[in-house]
């Protein structure tokens, strides 16, 4: 039996050695053309083959600056097409479909005024901090969102009417003005999402807030605490949309700082794509806090609002401040007193 | 009008990076920029291959396309060049380039990249030919004088050609069929959609 095994352990070993000298030997001979010269290129990388595998080429080479060591990356061509045509009819249809619904929306149903008239006592909305926090984020958001679509926008718009010059002299400034005011806008973010969180947990109330179409749509009231369910989406529009254009803008501002050009073209699409429909939403967010609501711009901009303002949009809230005592209150000191 | 291009003849590169020192020397090119490289692929393997890359004035280029202010313009003679005036430093071309040419002055330095710098094929800018003040954007303007692109003017082992994409195209494919091999006109069908039969 011991004999059997050894015999069988020498065959397949032989068999073994024997196959590793069949495969070794093609690859010892040098592959040769037809008139037998030396084929060189037999065994060379192909740049189609290269391509297919990785999508792009590098290698080595001998000067400091390593992103140079890659030759050849064709995805800018699927960049290309995004940016110059996707984004396009993404930010067009976006932003002009906004502007047409909320123009129609007035048209048929004007601004939505308080039913039961004012009430001619006050009660506070927004504290001076959170007011400012708000506009500067506002001002912010509004500099770079006309900046950012210059560069979306600017080359098919405005370049033809100013001429390259003064065009470039303005995109120069813009850019500086939308690189610079990031940050005070990346903060003003930041401070929304922390000194807004509390009132923006979805809760079931805003349920039947959203069946009810809400005080804008809807023509019923239904109850809402501090912030209704459609508030609380911008919230966190603003809130995942500026963290999104935030994140994807730094890695473009910081080229290179663990990124490579495929994740700066990835970077570019986010923030394209995330800005221009934070645009349209913030267009529509503008329209409710001004020209679509009676009574609602008063709440950001003097800090306080009416009660049957209050009673209407936000009933439940308007009962939490009754019960402790907050409504009924002299306005602030220094606010101006509407001319009756 | 000829239509300019580069083919690097990847057989015949030796990686002696002439053509990036002679590019550096005749457009006195800022420090920190290399408006071409050479690259070794599979280096130290079997089949390894150098090639010299830079700008290869793309047909329909795409940082063209994507420029937002319209620095980039193509002239006569198929050459793509740039408007240092015009440009406003905002990337947009280098993220959109599939060779990797567009480069920045400060490319670390947040809000302000710089005026982007790449190859210009030996062919200055926008002003008048051989200015001073296309020197100093651009440097040499070589085409006006008649002359190639000094990195493929003096490449040793000619891998590196310059000229009317016809012309050296011919000259590649005659190099092909004489020496029976030849691992293919590098970034062509990427640049100009095409490719030389090898």
């Amino acid at each position: 039996m011991a004999m059997l095994i050894g015999r069988v352990r020498f065959i397949v070993g032989a068999m073994a050695l024997a196959l590793m000298f069949a495969l070794a030997a093609p690859a010892s001979a040098q592959v040769r053309n037809p008139d037998t010269s030396v084929n060189p290129t037999a065994s060379s990388v192909k740049e189609e083959q290269l391509l297919q595998e990785f999508r792009r080429i590098q290698g080595r080479g001998t000067i400091p600056d390593t992103r140079s060591y890659v030759i050849e990356q064709p995805a800018g061509r699927d960049w290309r097409q995004f940016h110059q045509v996707t984004l396009h009819w993404i930010g067009a249809i976006a932003i002009l479909g906004m502007l047409a619904l909320l123009v129609v929306f007035y048209l048929m149903r004007g601004m939505i005024r308080i039913a039961a008239g004012r009430a001619g006592r006050v009660l506070v909305r927004f504290s001076a901090f959170e007011r400012f926090v708000h506009w500067i984020t506002a001002a912010c958001f509004i500099i770079l969102a006309i900046s950012g679509l210059n560069i979306t926008f600017g080359k098919p718009l405005l370049l033809p009417l100013i001429g390259p010059d003064a065009f470039t002299t303005w995109s120069q400034w813009a850019k500086y003005a939308h690189n610079f005011l990031s940050f005070p806008f990346t903060l003003g973010v930041v401070l929304i999402f922390l000194m807004w969180i509390a009132w923006n947990i979805p809760t079931r109330v805003d349920v039947e807030w959203l069946k009810e179409g809400g005080g804008m749509v809807g023509y019923k009231h239904p109850p809402a605490y501090r912030f209704n369910a459609g508030q609380k989406m911008i919230y966190w529009i603003v809130v995942l949309g500026g963290a999104a254009v935030a994140v994807s803008g730094y890695f473009l501002m910081f080229p290179f700082y663990g990124t490579n050009i495929a994740d700066m073209q990835v970077a570019q699409v986010v923030h394209g794509v995330v800005a221009v429909l934070f645009v349209a939403v913030m267009i529509a967010h503008i329209y409710i806090g001004t020209i679509g609501m009676e009574g609602a711009f008063e709440g950001m901009w003097d800090g306080t609002v009416d009660v049957n303002w209050a009673k209407e949009h936000h009933s439940l809230w308007l009962e939490k401040e009754t019960a402790e005592g907050h409504v009924g209150a002299p306005p602030p000191k220094g606010k101006m007193q509407p001319a009756e | 009008m000829a239509r300019m291009k580069f083919l690097c003849d990847a057989d015949r590169c030796i990686e002696c990076n002439a053509c990036v020192t002679a590019c550096k020397n005749e457009n006195q090119v800022p420090w920190g920029i290399n408006r071409r490289r050479v690259v070794t692929i599979n280096d130290g393997k079997p089949g390894e291959r150098s090639v010299s890359m830079a700008c290869m004035h793309c047909t329909d280029a795409p940082c063209q396309a994507v420029c937002p202010t319209s620095a980039i313009y193509t002239t006569a003679d198929s050459v793509v060049l740039h408007s240092k005036d015009i440009c406003i430093g905002c990337g947009y071309c280098f993220y959109a380039c599939p060779f990797g040419a567009p480069q920045y002055p400060k490319v670390s330095n947040f809000g302000s990249r710089g005026k982007m710098d790449k190859c210009t094929y030996c062919a200055g800018g926008p002003e008048p030919d051989g200015s001073m003040a296309e020197y100093e954007k651009y440097g040499a303007n070589r085409l006006a004088e008649g002359k190639l692109p000094l990195c493929a003017e003096m490449c040793s082992t000619k891998s590196l050609l310059a000229g009317d994409g016809e012309i050296i195209a011919q000259i590649y494919k005659e190099r092909v069929v004489k020496r029976g091999y030849g691992s293919g006109a590098w970034g062509w069908k990427t640049a100009y959609r095409e490719t030389i039969a090898s």
